[in-house]
């Protein structure tokens, strides 16, 4: 009889366990069966304890901003010193940040993911890149603002700017999206590139016509929850591009920019009498933002599972 | 044989693969860069002296490191029981339409961006902790240990949550079939064959927390102070990301200071460094040994 | 004399870790005929056919040694074009592998691969390739539909239509009636008897019985290494090597 090698670990911890447990057999049954019922309602209490404090955050940020959201708040520029009007320039810049940030790391993303996918090979160089990858995963953001600073603002001289921002968002945004396309290109099944290249198609041609469509939804998942980080992120971009005090719109790729989370931040902890519902408006706004970007990249990613021809 | 264009695609697209080593080479180096000038201009035995204060020269990182330790220990304190135990519970125990709308809400965190996370501390958080436990400030090492254990749950959950998948589902029945309840099951059978997925997973979170800056630097206070008290934890405290992100925008180039801050990121760095690529050196050696044994 | 269609010399063929060799195979494969090549699993039958095609190099294989003529030139050559290579020597793999697209896109595939863009001439070898394949009166009003749609059957006669639409020399069938009914089996077992006229067939057969049934040469390989050759009706009745008759009666497998 086939017995799975997991069961005899398993048994060999249980019985010991058992063991341990027991005078009588009728009477250890009842109390397991309390611990267990304890211990469930223990758990489940903790994971309340986890997600309440999200629902509740969310949904006060919602009932504490709304009162300021509306459409004028979206479109005006602040006056008084930011403290009335709207934030027009720090939601146009979020999205020209998050634009910029697009711009750069979907094309080297994408790429870099294809070939550690499909062109290399098992070796130390291969081994090397992924190190790399893990490691640009880990470097906390505020040295990437640190470095965006040191490289694009200085030694690059594009000044404290929207392209210095963007720059150091994409390197930053970089493992993700090479991440996520890895993966989805190796859930697409190895027999669909053997068929192509049995017909008569050459390496790229197979990626290009099948495989990359397969796993686009997939890739276009990561580049929005990729972006969405990006988007929310305060530390990367203050040295290098996100100012306060500019109530109109960038004019130029080299001139600074307000942003949402920079914005929060600032009006936050430095303007004196600012309005409680401006700051909670802008915090909603950010919230969308971001959240939005969530839903859109989970609603792609479920309509490709439905869809899927394997 | 390979058509020209065909040779040029597949050749930019290798120069793209590599290009993740050029960049974190790139970081690497201008850290270094503009960071060791810093063990140049100011005596080692300052430098690891326990007094910030950089208007009057005194850059002592001690208290930085010791701030930042603090607060990400116990953060992971607190999100370590609670992350693992909300993977349990949506991995083993809930039904699923609840785990449908668990799993969503884990999302929503993860999503929220840490300034956000900030702004409630500063305008919610701290005035309650003020208040509950009369405290001059709410602004506390305590209230940046509880903001960041939520900033690193949805990192715990999610990959705690893949290693308890990850357990054959043999495994479960052999137990129950020699007369285990699920709840020793779990904790005597499943939790142990996850354990270096939880690991990785509590590893990563460490790496978050300690990477971590908005949220600390808007609700720790400014205090570079060394914690060398049990009270510390409910006082003011500086983290190392807060004191780069804070003092940043006010440096002269190159300046002294200047040149210390990226010390100080030097120091993120490698931690970071150490943190992530032994987890994933964990997880990958686990993944190798797996396919070893079954 | 007529010209072989492919002349096997002195074939070597090791996997990076050692599995499944070829060894010092030499086979002459006659053109406009069913060469069938049979035997246990293991016997190097399907490594065989993808050293013919060359698909064997995704496989990074660490030795690959002897010469496999075709039109005389030696195509384990580094410098030969296997591009076109596959596109003269298809093949039909044991499970049906339809594409992820339409059924039309599924056939044109290999022509648009190719350079094709002639629509029209594209229309027009879909059309031939499907109905070669006995698939085009089942599916010519719904060519825009996925290939997923369509049973297992039909979705091997697919496969064939999609290497008929290059028009090649040689058709090698990898056990492609292992996963399918009798009906849809004796569909493709039909099609084989008409296309040899046109095509050289290479059949690796799903058991004994159509081997017998389909050969008109065959060859019986062995872990490696090639036993016997000869007549097809001959061979199954009267093997010369007391191996090949002891697997043809069945008493091994």
């Amino acid at each position: 009889m086939y017995l799975p090698r997991g069961s005899v670990y398993a048994g060999a911890v249980v019985s010991n366990w058992c063991h341990k447990m027991r005078p009588s057999f009728a009477r250890t049954s009842l109390k397991k069966n309390q611990i267990q019922t304890a211990g469930f309602w223990v758990i489940r209490f903790i994971a309340l304890v986890t997600v309440l404090p999200i629902l509740g955050m969310v949904g006060y940020i919602i009932a504490k901003g709304t009162p300021s959201f509306s459409w004028e708040f979206l479109t005006q520029v602040p006056s008084d010193g930011m403290r009335s009007g709207g934030i027009l320039p720090a939601i146009i810049g979020t999205i020209y940040l998050t634009i910029g940030t697009a711009i750069f790391s979907v094309p080297l993303g994408v790429a870099a993911g294809v070939y550690i996918s499909e062109y290399a090979k098992d070796n130390i160089l291969t081994r090397l890149i992924r190190i790399a990858i893990i490691s640009l995963a880990g470097v906390p953001s505020v040295v990437y603002g640190l470095f965006g600073l040191g490289l694009f603002v200085l030694f690059f001289q594009f000044g404290t700017s929207i392209l210095a921002a963007s720059l150091t968002l994409s390197i930053m945004t970089l493992p993700v999206i090479i991440s996520t396309t890895e993966e989805s290109l190796r859930s697409v099944p190895a027999r669909f590139r053997i068929v192509g290249r049995s017909l008569g198609a050459t390496q790229w041609q197979t990626i290009w016509r099948i495989i990359l469509p397969q796993a686009l939804p997939g890739i276009v998942t990561g580049i929005i929850l990729g972006l969405e980080r990006a988007a929310g992120e305060t530390a990367p971009i203050m040295f290098t591009g996100a100012a306060f005090f500019l109530p109109h719109l960038p004019s130029s790729v080299f001139s600074a920019t307000m942003a949402l989370p920079y914005h929060i931040f600032v009006i936050s902890t430095q303007i004196p009498g600012m309005p409680v519902e401006i700051q909670y408006g802008t915090v909603l706004v950010l919230l969308i933002y971001v959240l939005g970007m969530n839903v859109i990249a989970t609603f792609i990613r479920n309509n490709a599972r439905r869809k899927r021809q394997w | 044989m390979k058509s020209k264009s065909e040779h040029i695609i597949s050749r930019s697209i290798m120069i793209a693969g590599m290009s993740s080593i050029l960049f974190i080479l790139l970081i690497f180096l201008f850290l270094l860069k503009e960071g060791t000038p810093a063990l140049m201009e100011v005596p080692l035995g300052d430098l690891f002296s326990t007094r910030w204060y950089p208007i009057e020269n005194y850059f002592g990182i001690l208290p930085l490191i010791g701030g930042s330790l603090l607060v990400t220990f116990f953060s992971i304190l607190i999100a370590l029981p609670l992350g693992v135990c909300t993977a349990v519970y949506i991995a083993e125990i809930a039904p699923p339409a609840i785990k449908q709308v668990l799993k969503p809400i884990i999302e929503i965190l993860a999503g929220i961006p840490s300034v956000v996370l900030g702004f409630i501390g500063i305008l919610v958080l701290a005035p309650f902790l003020r208040n509950i436990l009369n405290l001059p400030t709410g602004l506390t090492a305590f209230t940046g240990a509880l903001l960041l254990a939520f900033i690193s749950i949805p990192t715990i959950v999610s990959i705690a949550e893949d290693a308890l998948y990850a357990v054959p589902q043999s495994y479960r029945e052999a137990a129950i079939a020699l007369g285990a309840t699920q709840w020793e099951t779990i904790w005597g059978v499943t939790l142990p064959a996850a354990r270096t997925g939880v690991l990785t997973a509590v590893m990563l979170g460490i790496g978050r927390s300690l990477g971590e800056t908005m949220a600390v630097m808007m609700v720790t206070g400014n205090a570079p102070v060394m914690p060398n008290k049990i009270m510390s934890f409910f006082l003011p405290i500086r983290t190392m990301t807060a004191t780069i992100a804070s003092e940043m925008g006010e440096v002269a180039t190159s300046s002294t200071h200047y040149h210390v801050l990226f010390f100080i990121g030097i120091i993120l760095f490698f931690l970071s460094l150490i943190i992530n690529v032994s987890a994933s050196w964990i997880s990958l050696r686990r993944r190798s040994r797996e396919q070893l044994v079954s | 004399m007529n010209q072989k269609a492919l002349i096997i010399q002195n074939l070597r063929v090791q996997y990076q870790d050692g599995l499944e060799s070829l060894r010092g195979i030499n086979l002459e494969v006659e053109p406009n005929a069913i060469t069938v090549f049979f035997g246990p699993a293991g016997g190097g039958k399907s490594t065989l056919l993808r050293t013919i095609n060359r698909l064997v190099d995704l496989e990074d294989p660490k030795q690959l040694e002897g010469s496999i003529l075709f039109h005389g030139k030696n195509i384990l050559d580094s410098k030969v074009d296997v591009i076109d290579l596959r596109r003269k020597i298809g093949v039909v793999f044991s499970r049906p592998i339809p594409l992820p697209l339409t059924i039309y896109q599924n056939v044109s595939f290999g022509l648009e691969v190719a350079g094709e863009k002639n629509q029209q001439k594209i229309d027009q070898q879909v059309e031939k390739a499907l109905r070669q394949s006995t698939l085009w009166e089942e599916v010519y009003d719904r060519l825009q539909d996925p290939a997923s749609r369509l049973s297992g059957g039909q979705q091997q006669r697919l496969c064939l239509a999609r290497v008929l639409a290059l028009e090649p020399e040689i058709i090698m069938l990898d056990e492609p009636t292992s996963a399918l009914d009798p009906v849809s089996t004796a569909k493709i077992e039909g099609f084989l008897q008409r296309a040899k006229e046109e095509y050289t067939i290479i059949l690796v057969p799903h058991n004994v019985s159509q081997a017998a049934r389909m050969a008109d040469f065959a060859a019986f390989f062995l872990q490696g290494e090639l036993i016997e050759y000869g007549v097809g009706k001959d061979f199954f009745i009267k093997p010369k090597d007391k191996r090949t008759q002891d697997y043809v009666e069945g008493r091994f497998g």
